[in-house]
This record gives structure tokens, sequence and C-alpha cells, in this order.
């Protein structure tokens, strides 16, 4: 479904991304990890066209979509959250995600119909899916930390993707919390049906959840595959798990 | 079918508002229904001014030249051909718009504060076109003797028009931050980077809801001709501007009618210190700092979130 091969990007002299492969096979549940600024968050930067790729190749269902811009990468079905909680502060909750539906539906342009009456069902069912149903009222600037990142996933989903992109999305969470969120993100993969890539540090969340590990170290793949097979590539342990405190 | 889009209480007050207006001209003198004329064409101006600015989180600096353009395509229609005063009307605010159009062609690669101060030269650029072009604007004189249709020839003639063009212009205005456009653009406003990830190009939406400022300020242009009965330069030099702009952070930006309450008070200002000082802004210095410690959100801002912390909807046109 998505294959990025051999991409490249520099920052002037500091390589991020340095030559990085990676696939995403549909319906999976795929993960990359790698220590702090490994280039994570740069590679799904090029992915979804925040940045533009120095050399290399972005493969969306066979469409080489490394040079467009975000908007038109979204409209091909990849959505995406973002590291920080990336929401529209001002606006409730409900607003949140019904900006997003309305954008994939192809509303956005409407002039003089009210907004209110439209792509209400799809925005209470999404709501509904991250629990925050009870809070779609509110001003999104005023929830929870916890919260903004479900809201985060919410918006994403509001584009109805076929490739969801998370990145970090447990980052600052409580276990409780991570736990809680690992577990949406596996419901929703399930209930509707989504292909997702995500990118997280906890070790033990990403060999519990993913289908598929890929490990990124100075911007490099080390390798790609299965949970198992990662964990006893020499390679990988030496240069990533070798230590007693992974990450 | 606005009754259903308006919230209840508030369609009933907009009702009885508009009612008052009407029955006004019977009761105050002439030098009051041209201060409320004024109001009312200054309120729509900087209203126009908010879809960009409050909505948009666009700083749109020089807005005041779609207010001049209009109002000047709106004089030189009527003097320099012989086309019917329709067309007058209708050319005003379109070319208000497809100038709005072209400035933010330049403009919307810039973002924030860049956008703001790019805005500002090219506008002061067209005043400069305007305030030296003799042959054709009339310069710094302006044009005076505007030959306008019997009707709205009278004071009273022109209060009525005005007070019906700013209602219905607030009409549309209200559909369409409330309409999914709205709704995008207060996204973006609150989030460009994330706006462009779910699906929305951000340039052109940007440029829509400039066109759209940009023709209601050329109404409002048309407006002032028609109370004024004349064109001159300075209702687009860039201090007028200025002064729209503090009328929209006066009366609050994230209201709806809040830059109708600011510009209430500016020209009530304005019109009544200034008979007694020509130091007038002064005051205006005065209210301003006040302002900005007490009222960060503007008065009518700060009612609504003081009063109505439930029911937003009322002013803002939130839900």
């Amino acid at each position: 479904m998505l294959r990025v091969e051999e991409i490249h990007k520099s920052f002037d002299d500091f390589k991020a991304v340095n030559g990085a492969n990676l696939t995403v096979e549909k319906g999976k549940l795929v993960a990359v990890i790698g220590p702090n600024g490994a280039g994570k968050t740069t590679l799904f930067n090029l992915i979804t066209g925040q940045l533009k790729a120095d050399q290399g190749k972005v493969l969306f269902n066979e469409e080489d979509i490394s040079s467009l811009p975000p908007y038109k990468i979204c409209k091909r079905g990849i959505a995406r959250s973002f590291q920080i909680a990336n929401i529209f502060p001002r606006l409730t909750v409900f607003r949140n995600v019904q900006v997003s539906v309305l954008s994939q539906q192809e509303k956005s342009r409407k002039l003089f119909y009210p907004a209110k009456k439209l792509a209400v069902e799809e925005t209470n069912s999404i709501l509904e899916s991250v629990g925050l149903s009870d809070r779609a009222g509110n001003t999104a600037g005023s929830l929870a930390h916890g919260d903004q990142r479900a809201l985060e996933i919410a918006i994403a989903l509001g584009n109805k993707p076929e490739l969801l992109i998370l990145d970090e999305p447990t980052a600052g969470m409580s276990p409780e919390e991570t736990t809680a969120t690992i577990e949406l993100i596996k419901r929703l993969a399930d209930s509707r049906e989504l292909t997702i890539l995500f990118c997280e540090h906890d070790m033990e969340v990403v060999f519990n959840a993913a289908q598929s590990i890929m490990v990124l170290h100075q911007g490099l793949t080390i390798i790609q595959g299965e949970p198992d097979q990662v964990r006893n590539s020499s390679q990988v342990q030496e240069c990533y798990l070798g230590g007693a405190e992974p990450c | 079918m606005f009754g259903k889009l308006i919230h209840k209480k508030s369609f009933g007050l907009a009702i009885v508002l508009f009612v008052f207006f009407l029955i006004l001209p019977f009761f105050v003198s002439r030098f009051y229904i041209y201060i409320f004329a004024l109001i009312f064409v200054t309120g729509l101006l900087a209203t126009s001014l908010n879809i960009v600015l409050g909505y948009g989180g666009m700083f749109q600096f020089h807005h005041s030249v779609f207010y001049g353009v209009g109002a000047y395509g709106f004089v030189l229609m009527l003097t320099k051909t012989d086309l019917s005063p329709l067309f007058a009307f209708i050319v005003g605010p379109i070319v208000a718009a497809l100038i709005s159009l072209l400035l933010g062609l330049i403009c919307v690669r810039l973002t924030k504060l860049y956008f703001g101060m790019l805005q500002l030269a090219l506008g002061s650029l067209i005043w400069a076109i305007v305030f030296r072009w003799y042959s054709f604007t009339g310069g710094d004189n302006g044009i005076h003797g505007i030959p306008l249709p019997s009707i709205i020839s009278s004071i009273s003639g022109a209060y009525y028009f005005t007070l019906i063009i700013t209602a219905i212009c607030l009409i549309f205005m209200y559909l369409i931050v409330n309409s999914p456009f709205g709704s995008v653009f207060q996204a973006i406003r609150d989030n460009p980077e994330r706006s462009e990830a779910i699906g929305v190009n951000v340039k052109r939406h940007q440029l829509i809801g400039l066109m759209i400022a940009g023709f209601f300020a050329g109404v409002a242009g048309i407006l002032f001709v028609t109370v004024e009965g004349s064109v001159f330069p300075d209702m687009m030099f860039w201090t007028f501007s200025l002064e729209i702009l503090i009328m929209c952070l006066l009366g609050g930006w994230f209201t709806f009618l809040g830059p109708m309450f600011g510009a209430a008070i500016i020209v009530s200002l304005r019109t009544f210190v200034g008979i007694y000082t020509e130091y007038w802004t002064l005051i205006l210095g005065i209210v301003l700092m006040l302002l900005i410690f007490f009222l960060p959100e503007g008065v009518l801002g700060y009612f609504v979130e003081r009063f109505q912390p439930h029911d937003k909807a009322v002013l803002s046109g939130e839900k």
C-alpha cells in the first residue's frame, strides 16, 4: 500500500533521514522505532508532504506522492496525527472533527448553508469511537492532555483515511493512559479496517501491538520485519536494544 | 429560512433593533440620522474586516483600501460613464473584491505579521495612485457633487438605504461565518498546518475569504458615498485602516457583532468628544490602554464570556 524507497532529507549539514525504506501492507499495524533523533518524525513529515524529500520516493497505491502538497496527499487517503497535540484550540470538540469530515466530503467551500446541519452523524460516530461524545460541546483548547491526543486521532479519522499515520500517539502519557490509547488504536484498526503506521518510544507497547516493525537508526533503516525477527536481529541488538535499558 | 439559522432570542432582538432603527428618523434630528448612518457604514466595514481578522486569523492591516476602491469604483462609474447607476452599485464591490484577490495572491504567500506588513505596503501603493492621479481620481481633492439617484440623495433616503443594505450584508456575512466555509476558515485561523493535513487547500480558502471581505468593504464604500456625497483619498489612508482594526479589537474580534459595536463607540467618540477637543484620540488612547489590560477580548467579547458562557451562539456564531 505504502512504500518508501531510499528516502533522504537533510537540514543544512545534518542528515535527518539518510536512506530510509519502509513498506506498509494493507490492514497491518506497522511501527517505526528508533532512539530520539533517529528521524522518525522527519520520515512521517516526508510521507505526508510537510517536508519535501531531497532524494527517494514515496509510493502510495503505486502512485508517486513525494511531490504533492499535504492537502492533496490527504485527499489520496492518508491522514495523520502529530507528536504535539495539534488541534483547533478555539473551536468546540465537535467542530474540530466536523471540519475534517467536511473537508473529506468536499463541502468545505459551501458558503451559505448552515454548517451545523452537515456531517453531524459521521462526526458523532467518530467522537463516540474515541470516547469524547460527552465533551463534544467543550472548547478543544480546554481539554486535558490525554483527551487532546484522542481528539487529535479523531480529527485524522474524520478524513476517512485508508492509511492512518500516528506520530507518537502516547507521547507524554502515563502508563495507564498509554495502555488505553494503544487499545483504542487496535480497536480502531479493527472496526474501521484501517491500516496504521505509528512510531513509539515504549518498546513493550511496540512489540505487543505491531505486526511489523521498522527500526530506524540515525536516519537509516536497519531492518523491517515481524516483531520476533526484529527482536532477534543481532544488528538491532547491537545498536539499539543492546543496552540494559532499552530507550 | 433565517429564523431557524439564527438563535431564536437573538433573531427576535435583531428584528426589534431593525424596527427601532426604521422609525428612528422620525424622532431625532438630521445630525443624529447622519451619525447613525455613518455608524452603520463604518460598522459594516469593520465587520467585513473581522471576517478575515477574527474568523480567518489574517492580519489584514490595510483593509480600508477596499473600502476606498469600492467607493471610487462606484463614483467613477457614475461620473465617467452613462451607464445606469445600477451598474455602478454592482461594479464597486466587484472591483473591490478583485483588487482584494490581486493583493491576496501576492500577500498570501506570507503569514501572520509578514502578511500584514506586505499588505500594508501594497495597500499604500494603491492609495498613492489614487492620491496622485489627478486626471482620473481627482487626486487629493477627491470627487465631489456626485450625481446620486434621487431616492437616496436626501439624508433620510441615504439613511434607509444604508440601514437596509447593512442589514442584508450582515445577514449574508452571518451565513458565511456559520457555513462549512466559515468553519474551515476558523480552523485555518486556529491551526493552518493541521488544516492542510486534513485536506484543506489553505491558500485558496484564504483567498476566497479575502475576496469576501473585500467585497463587503466595497459595499461599505458605496454606502459611505451615499451618506457623504463625496469620495476622497483619506478614506483609504492607512491611519483609517488602523482605526477599523481598533474597532474590531475594541468591540471583540471573536464575536460577530463586536466590530459593529466597536464602530459605534469610535464614531460616537470622534463625533462627541471631537466637539470639545481636537485631541479626541487622547481619549481613544486611554480607552485602548484600559481595554488591553482589562478586556483583552473586547467589550462584547467580555460580555459574551461573562454572561453567556453556554450561549456563545448568539453573538459569535459559534454553533
